[in-house]
């Protein structure tokens, strides 16, 4: 059997802000290493709210979270903040690149905050990244002069600076256009065929999940399919 | 490794907003600026106004005074012990001025090892005979190298030399007020009457002028060996032992020994000029506030700024945290990014203090009562460099750490969903 790489058992969570909602009530799944996967419903079905909790970033929730067969729960902010940078990459919506950094060095900050590697090999790793995603040419821009489907890339590069056991994404597709998002979609594909590597993507858009190897189905806080 | 990416980050934030990050640090420069030189100014004229007082006041000085005897004749017979004996109406004794074996106890000071030197005087209240009006004085013998090498005699001599009154028989440095008086020229004769009426003709060799007007109406100074010849009395005839120590804070203790060891009157510096001590303190403390406040000041400068910074590089701070930053690691960006104000600011601050305070040293000021001051006085004291430098380090780092732990604290879910 496949090593699983997440595992949620029982996972609840309720907004108390103006009146107790209940966003999320006791989801249970796992996702094996290798497996692109997607979640998929309507907004405000809580699959966003399910992935941050899944990225450690949000710590209030009831259930428990292992991460590569490891209990998430009543870890320090240190400590997260490490298993984050070691063990999981984000794309967002938002590209979230830093103005101040040229492209090579936003993709290498993980890495140098990993800090396994000397900084030269990081930035060999990062130009390697680069290079996977169509992107080298742009390694000494800044972000404020790359179009958006570019910066998502770089975002992308971003992620996969640490080779990390998970790649997350909310709705990484969500701001691009047909072609661009396409052209992402396809980089996830590659990078799941190719590279083995484990995706969890939360989208709306039924063409990118439909293409998925699992699609995750959620609505008002329940998984009702899980194929 | 760590640090390094710390500080890598916080310097690209900082060139980002340089412009802002610039007047938070000129802030700081100014204010570091006006401290220095603040305190510079304010310490040297402290020290110019004691000077006037403490340069010309041994640290210790040791002197008969007229007092009733303590252990009256009675006492001496010690038959009735165990009961009191009341005497009505003590006065007095005849006794002199003099300090008995002057020598010897000079002798046995310059070879105390806390002493610096020992200058005897002997003072003689006299009269000036101004044609038919007697003007009061008082001559001052003294031992013109020692009272130059530890009172800075010379520096007050506004005209004449000091070396013409060792050389010169019958000579006299006359205070400027009384030559005023008597309308006298340097070279001229004056003739002095005391208390016991011998009369004698003094030559003016010199001005003396101490800043203090009082003291220059009344006092002018002879050797110790003219004085001697006024009064009359043998070589060994002085009134005062002027002692100064290398450590001016052991004055109390050591007098208090001196007054038992050599059985004279002895009296030390802090005793005898305790409103100067006072004054300086006060003065001191007010150019202290002063210049903390303007710290203080430039630190809600710096404060504005950073929460500014935080505010806008939310989404930085977001994606740093999800990608494996912790709130510690955004703590640290923003406090280096603070305490790099404060170096850059502090540092440059002292520059130009040193530069203000030099500038200050170079404008004229030139006062009647001050002969030997021509520019306005400046103290470099390295402490007040130290205090600068800390306090721009201490007050730039409370400005950093509120808006800091704010950045520490913020919730990358918030900022990332609310997008």
């Amino acid at each position: 059997m496949e090593k699983k790489v997440i595992e949620a058992i029982g996972i609840s969570k309720s907004f108390h802000d103006p009146i107790t909602v209940k966003v999320l009530s006791d989801v249970s799944f796992s996702i094996n290493s290798g497996e692109f996967v997607s979640i998929v419903g309507k907004s405000g079905c809580g699959k966003s709210t399910l992935l941050y909790i899944l990225s450690t970033m949000d710590t209030s929730y009831e259930g428990q979270l292992f991460l590569d067969g490891i209990l998430m729960n009543k870890k320090k902010d240190k400590e997260l903040a490490k298993v984050r940078n070691e063990k999981i990459g984000f794309v967002f919506q938002f590209h979230y690149l830093l103005a101040e950094f040229n492209i090579l060095k936003n993709v290498m900050l993980p890495g140098l905050k990993l800090g396994i590697f000397p900084p030269k090999e990081i930035e060999h790793r990062a130009y390697e990244k680069l290079k996977i995603l169509g992107i080298e040419n742009e390694a000494i821009k800044f972000p404020n002069q790359l179009s958006g489907g570019q910066k998502q890339r770089v975002a992308i590069a971003r992620a996969l600076i640490n080779e990390p056991l998970i790649i997350m994404g909310d709705e990484p597709t969500g701001n691009l256009d047909k072609k661009n998002s396409d052209m992402v979609f396809n980089i996830f594909k590659e990078l799941a065929e190719e590279y083995r590597q484990t995706l969890l993507i939360v989208t709306h858009d039924m063409d990118f999940a439909a293409n998925t190897h699992r699609i995750i189905t959620m609505e008002d806080g329940k998984i009702i399919s899980n194929l | 490794m760590k640090i390094k990416l710390i500080t890598q980050i916080s310097f690209s934030m900082l060139y980002a907003r340089l412009k802002q990050t610039t007047v938070a640090a000129v802030g700081v420069t100014f204010s570091i600026t006006m401290f220095i030189a603040l305190l510079s100014f304010m310490a040297g004229l402290n020290d110019l106004l004691d000077n006037l007082i403490l340069n010309r006041t041994p640290h210790v000085r040791l002197y008969n005074e007229i007092l009733p005897s303590i252990i009256q004749p009675i006492d001496r017979m010690g038959v009735n012990s165990g009961t009191y004996n009341f005497v009505k109406h003590i006065k007095p004794k005849n006794d002199l001025l003099e300090i008995r074996n002057s020598e010897a106890i000079i002798t046995a000071l310059k070879n105390d090892p806390n002493v610096l030197g020992v200058a005897p005087k002997t003072a003689v209240p006299i009269f000036y005979n101004v044609g038919v009006i007697n003007l009061t004085g008082v001559i001052n013998g003294i031992d013109v190298d020692a009272e130059n090498r530890l009172f800075t005699f010379q520096d007050y001599v506004v005209e004449g030399n000091t070396i013409d009154l060792k050389n010169t028989p019958n000579s006299i440095i006359l205070g400027i007020g009384a030559a005023k008086k008597m309308l006298i020229q340097v070279g001229d004769n004056i003739q002095i009457t005391t208390n016991e009426g011998n009369r004698l003709q003094l030559k003016v060799v010199g001005f003396f002028q101490s800043g203090i007007e009082e003291i220059d109406k009344v006092q002018s100074y002879a050797t110790i060996a003219t004085t001697q010849k006024i009064l009359r009395k043998p070589a060994s005839y002085i009134t005062d032992i002027q002692v100064k120590l290398y450590d001016m804070t052991k004055a109390p203790a050591l007098a208090k020994s001196y007054n038992k060891l050599f059985e004279v009157q002895a009296i030390d510096i802090q005793t005898a000029n305790a409103q100067f001590e006072t004054g300086s303190s006060v003065r001191t403390l007010i150019s202290y506030a002063v210049g903390i406040t303007l710290l203080i000041v430039a630190g809600f400068g710096i404060y504005n700024i950073l929460n500014m910074m935080i505010y806008e590089k939310m989404d930085s701070i977001a994606i740093l945290k999800a990608t494996g930053f912790s709130g510690k690691d955004v703590n640290a960006i923003f406090i280096t990014i603070a305490l790099t104000i404060g170096l850059v600011g502090g540092a440059l601050g002292l520059i130009f203090g040193l530069g203000l305070s030099a500038l200050i040293g170079q404008i004229p000021f030139n006062t009647a009562s001050l002969p030997t001051v021509k520019t306005y006085p400046i103290n470099y004291n390295i402490n007040f460099y130290l205090i600068g430098a800390i306090f721009s380090i201490i007050t730039t780092y409370f400005a950093g750490y509120f808006p800091s732990r704010k950045a520490s604290r913020i919730d990358p879910v918030d900022i990332i969903r609310g997008k």
